[in-house]
């Protein structure tokens, strides 16, 4: 690991002073210290926000809850209001990593976690997220585990978070502080950015910018539900994964919300399946619809031509338990 | 740095690099915890930071400083076993034992959380939490085993659970 400055801040304007001048947020830091043991990441100053009173979960008043970005996932996964209102979120937390990494990440950061691409891991290979312009190992190369949608010839690396998948079907907005004093409130698809040509900048945050909370608003209505499909039953990430809320009325659809993990460089969302299904009686015709709508752009890239099939056939799935 | 470990409070000073792992075992000489894979994949390292279970290889030190930490040598000693300590004991729940001190932190703390109603992946209700063997497989996916003594593990920790009434009673 190479050297670096460590700051710990005791308050919100303290992260922020030091994170404008290049310090580098840590909190859980299961993954930032990982990718800092293999040089992947060399922070040249770390600031601890792990001791800011930033893990509250409390109701907004408005149908809706707030969670302090430092709450940790198991926290988060395990609190009333999230098991009564929001339970495809608690799933998709409890579905991501181990009890160990769940206890020690935090909200925030579970949003900011790198891709697990092993070209990006390993240094002596091609990559363009990790170093610009050296180019891309995965294309070409083994990716099993690589996107099928969004991404682009730089970079075909996916988003690796559950709970992201489940936050982007709840419609959260990411609440951050500036270090001009300023607040930003980011619709949580608008915090990624797809690779382009600059897969290195992944979200739009800007320099010094704070995640403190993650608003979710009332929940949707309908059933949800959060699958997730991967090599081993426990402890791995997923190749697919479906985030989704469906109503039902009389029969036909009158509200469905799909977001999608392992498929793309960022939690996906797919407005035109959902298009598909709304309106639409609850059934084959309109499930299969949907999903010729989400992967109507869907590409392969050889070892992972099987998540085009592999999709499909989870959505439907999905659809059918929702609306049973 | 201070930090409590096993109770008693240690003042350290380490680079800043050092991971929680390392300052446990090259600082204040507590070699339970063990380095597997030093990457969070294996759970050897597991120890209990203010009752939690975390990896302390994916930690690093200069952040635990005034935390109350507890491994493996804190949860018992070779006359005063813990009851996790003398099931795996009576289940033979290893065959090397290098992963046996991070089952064992686990176990520990997982029981706290099946006692504070936390569910997990396999759990059908999220509101109401009974253990079985499943349930303690998924809970226990954390720590891996190479010599694979799995079935002994899930025996002794399910042993301890039954003692505290905390299992199913269809998977008695």
């Amino acid at each position: 690991m190479k050297l670096f400055d460590y700051a710990c801040a005791g308050t919100v304007d303290e992260a922020l002073a030091a994170g404008v001048g290049g310090g580098r947020y840590i909190a859980g830091g299961t993954n930032l210290i990982d990718l800092m043991k293999l040089q992947v990441e060399t922070p040249a100053k770390l600031v601890d926000i792990s001791r800011l009173a930033l893990d509250g979960v409390e109701e907004t008043g408005d149908g809706g809850v707030r969670v302090g970005a430092l709450v940790p996932n198991s926290d988060l996964a395990a609190h009333p209001l999230i098991r009564a209102h929001y339970p495809m979120l608690s799933r998709a937390l409890l579905a991501g990593a181990s009890a160990q990494l769940r206890n020690k990440a935090s909200t925030g950061g579970n949003l900011l976690q790198r891709t697990r691409c092993y070209y990006f891991y390993e240094t002596a290979a091609a990559c363009n997220k990790r170093e610009p312009g050296s180019g891309c190992a995965a294309i070409g190369g083994f990716n099993r585990i690589h996107a099928v949608l969004g991404a682009s010839e730089s970079c075909i690396a996916t988003h690796p978070s559950d709970m992201a998948v489940a936050l982007r079907a709840l419609d959260a907005v990411v609440v951050t502080a500036l270090p001009d004093g300023g607040e930003r409130r980011i619709a949580l698809g608008d915090l990624y950015r797809l690779p382009g040509d600059t897969p290195e900048i992944e979200t739009n945050l800007r320099p010094g910018e704070l995640i403190v909370a993650i608003e979710l608003p009332a929940p949707p209505p309908g059933r949800q539900l959060y699958r997730k499909v991967r090599d081993r039953a426990s402890y791995a990430f997923a190749l697919v994964s479906v985030a989704a809320a469906v109503a039902v009325e009389d029969g036909v659809v009158t509200s469905a919300r799909l977001a999608f993990g392992g498929l793309a460089p960022m939690p996906w969302r797919s407005a035109e399946a959902e298009a598909a299904l709304v309106g639409k009686p609850a059934g084959t015709d309109a499930f299969e619809t949907a999903a010729d709508a989400l992967l109507k752009d869907a590409r392969g890239h050889g070892h992972n031509d099987f998540k085009i099939v592999l999709a499909r056939r989870t959505l439907i799935a999905c659809l059918r338990d929702l609306t049973a | 740095m201070r930090i409590t470990v096993n109770g008693e409070a240690r003042e350290v000073e380490a680079d800043v690099r050092t991971t929680l792992l390392d300052l446990l075992r090259e600082h204040l000489g507590l070699t339970g915890a063990k380095k597997g894979c030093d990457h969070g994949q294996c759970g050897a390292c597991t120890v209990l930071v203010d009752g939690r279970r975390i990896n302390a290889c994916l930690s690093l030190a200069v952040m635990h400083d005034g935390d109350d930490v507890v491994t493996i040598e804190g949860l018992g000693t070779p006359d005063h076993l813990s009851p996790l300590q003398a099931a795996f004991l009576h289940h033979d729940g290893f065959q090397c034992g290098y992963c046996t001190p991070g089952q064992i932190c686990s176990a520990t703390a997982m029981l706290d959380e099946v006692a504070k109603g936390w569910a997990s992946h396999v759990s059908d209700d999220l509101d109401h939490v009974v253990l079985d063997d499943m349930e303690i497989r998924e809970r226990m996916s954390g720590n891996i085993c190479r010599c694979s003594a799995y079935p002994t593990i899930v025996a002794a920790i399910r042993e301890v659970a039954e003692a505290d009434g905390a299992m199913a009673e269809a998977a008695e």
